[in-house]
């Protein structure tokens, strides 16, 4: 399906809301403003965005430990989501969860996991749920090259493909784990292969064009909706930052770094749409602004909230039943 | 009354609320045909076809990660772990998933699923009897169950499937085969309310699981030996019922508190610092005995698994060191 003028310059503005979320949480990170760690997003923003737009507003989605990204091209608010990350009482997770653990319920997002792949046994459990309660919707789940050599892959993978449910399975393949690359970590050059081992179809794409994350992921969409199972898709992209705060990256070149830079997903996109006709730099200068101004206000959202109160750590441990002091 | 055993109690649990709510569905390790390595589930596939009751492949991880998806989603399922032993290998999903999704995230989600798994030293070595309570009663988030008697199996499970947290329901395989009273009519088990299985005054024995039976031995026998024995059986560990612990110890004033698990770390440890914390410390005549397996594996041969075990002797022995 053509994808409209609207919904095209809507992804543009989601990847750019994206990059600069991440932009700002990266100079708060390094100020120490927002204590801990935190995994950016940056340089895979075509990835999210692409795959969140094959979906239905109702379909659901499961994300990673670098789920900001994923949070925000579903739709969360990023005023409780820069809340969250600064641990205050009107975070998505009250200042329970931090970057690690930001969810939303509303729009059908069960949530970052600080575990690598341990999201991938509950998203199937959740298409599972969808199956026996024959609803229309399917479950996209994101997990990363690291993920996949997790024992949790493999028991999801073939009990999704096994029992035929509705999930869309998207590797991000960023070319690290933390600091070890992927030559290091897999015999195989082509992850989607893997897809073989549980019958189920598998493709490569290259994850920093949004259009191509787009179309593959609306197959693999259509397909989970249809009753045809789930999918693979292994988009190939690069994070532009560090594993996390402590990251020094000895491990790589400057020049791969600028390799992957020189194929800026947002900029590669934007050329596009100029291509296009459907931006111009006016366009593009005015939604800059608005994207940096929204994120403006949920800086200034964040900072005036206030702390969780003291007695906030015993709640919510047990649904209905206090925490045994 | 009539009488049912462990094994059929838990499978009438089961079956009812399947019955009650279409949401229930069961999955695990040859659960269907083969109606689970300790035939709770025999028959139920029958009676509810294979998609809700669901065998899954050798996949732990996946067993339990599955249950925990499918209870964001509006499921509420009974996932059954062949062998507690095998909670190490879906220790992820239970331990980092299931137990933290309600906090993590602030309340926006819960996990409303129910672990069963069979426990307990049972003939079969190192790897298939072990009682881990211990490193789920750590965890906070998750609710830990351990009945001991078919009715207290069959009203605490009906409990822990209407509830809205996730629930580990620790079966001993010996409870299995013990038979006992259970009503036809419908009844639940709340949580945190500790059965007194046998009311005396003189020793107050706190016991889990099926070491509630070998208490109950044992107290017969002290009876002759002129001790009159209040046995106690938690019945749930988390929540777990300290007022009547403190009630029972403050009568008493003596506690053998008797569990199958290690004793190292065991839940016997932390009850006696509760009993210490509480009021119940003032009435504390003589110090807290523990009756518990060692700190050693459990062994196979048949001798040493004996060992192993506590048994009415020890139990009694334990009391008369104390009330003597």
């Amino acid at each position: 399906m053509e994808l409209s003028e609207e919904k095209k310059e809507n992804m543009y503005r989601n990847m750019l809301r994206i990059r600069q979320f991440e932009r700002k949480v990266d100079q708060f990170i390094s100020r120490g403003d927002i204590t801990g760690t935190t995994h950016l997003y940056i340089g895979q923003e075509a990835v999210a965005v692409g795959a969140v737009n094959a979906l239905e507003k109702e379909d659901y989605i499961s994300s990673t430990h670098r789920g900001h990204g994923h949070s925000i091209a579903k739709g969360s608010d990023i005023k409780e989501m820069m809340a969250e990350l600064f641990g205050k009482s009107t975070g998505a997770c009250k200042g329970k969860g931090g970057s690690l653990h930001i969810i939303d319920t509303e729009t059908h997002n069960l949530g970052a996991n600080g575990i690598v792949g341990g999201g991938i046994p509950i998203a199937v459990g959740a298409a599972l749920a969808m199956d026996m309660q024959e609803k229309d919707e399917v479950i996209l789940n994101f997990f990363s090259d690291g993920a996949m050599n997790q024992g949790a892959f493999h028991e999801a993978a073939n009990l999704a493909s096994t029992w035929n449910l509705p999930v869309v399975f998207v590797c991000e393949n960023n070319q690290y784990g933390m600091s070890t690359s992927v030559e290091k970590a897999f015999n195989i050059k082509d992850l989607a292969a893997r897809a073989k081992a549980y019958n189920i179809p598998g493709v490569k794409i290259d994850g920093n064009k949004v259009l191509e994350v787009y179309d593959a992921v609306k197959e693999g969409v259509k397909r989970a909706r249809e009753g045809g199972g789930p999918s693979l898709i292994v988009a190939e992209t690069y994070r532009w930052k560090g594993h996390s705060k402590s990251d020094a990256k000895v491990y790589r070149s400057k020049e791969e770094e600028q390799a992957w830079k020189d194929r800026d997903p947002i900029a590669h996109f934007e050329e596009e749409l100029k291509n296009e006709g459907l931006l111009d730099d006016d366009k593009v200068k005015k939604i800059h602004e608005e994207v940096d101004s929204e994120i403006e206000k949920a800086v200034t959202f964040a900072q005036d909230s206030p702390y969780p109160a003291k007695k906030e750590l015993f709640d919510d441990v047990y649904v209905d039943a206090e925490v045994e002091l | 009354m009539r009488t049912l055993t462990g094994r059929e109690a838990v499978r009438e649990a089961l079956t009812e609320e399947m019955k009650r709510d279409e949401k229930v569905f069961l999955l695990g390790e040859d659960i269907g045909v083969y109606g689970g390595a300790f035939g709770v589930t025999a028959g139920m596939i029958d009676e509810f076809g294979e998609k809700r009751v669901r065998d899954t492949p050798i996949s732990e991880a996946a067993i339990a990660g599955a249950a925990v998806g499918a209870s964001l989603v509006g499921m509420r399922p009974v996932a059954e772990m062949m062998f507690m032993d095998f909670i190490t290998i879906a220790s992820d999903q239970i331990m980092n998933q299931g137990a933290k999704i309600h906090y993590m995230f602030g309340g926006q989600l819960n996990a409303p699923f129910v672990l069963r798994m069979p426990a307990g030293a049972a003939e079969a070595g190192a790897q298939h009897t072990q009682s881990l309570e211990a490193l789920l009663y750590h965890i906070p988030g998750l609710k830990v169950v351990m009945p001991s008697t078919p009715y207290d199996l069959k009203g605490l499970l009906k409990t822990a499937i209407r509830d809205d947290n996730p629930v580990m329901f620790i079966e001993h395989k010996k409870g299995y085969g013990e038979k006992g009273e259970v009503p036809e009519e419908e009844y639940t088990i709340p949580f945190g309310k500790a059965d007194i299985k046998r009311e005396g005054k003189d020793v107050t024995i706190i016991a889990t699981s099926h070491m509630v039976y070998k208490a109950l031995n044992a107290a017969e026998e002290l009876e002759k030996k002129g001790v009159d024995a209040e046995v106690l059986d938690p019945r749930t560990l988390v929540p777990l019922d300290m007022e009547s612990i403190v009630k029972s110890v403050s009568k008493t004033g003596k506690v053998v508190i008797v569990h199958e698990a290690h004793r190292r770390g065991g839940i016997g440890g932390d009850i006696a610092a509760r009993i210490s914390d509480s009021d119940a410390f003032y009435y504390l005549e003589k110090p807290i005995k523990r009756v518990t397996g060692p700190n050693t594996p459990v062994p196979f041969s048949p001798v040493l698994e004996s060992e192993f075990i506590p048994n009415e002797e020890k139990i009694i022995e334990a009391v008369l060191k104390i009330t003597d």
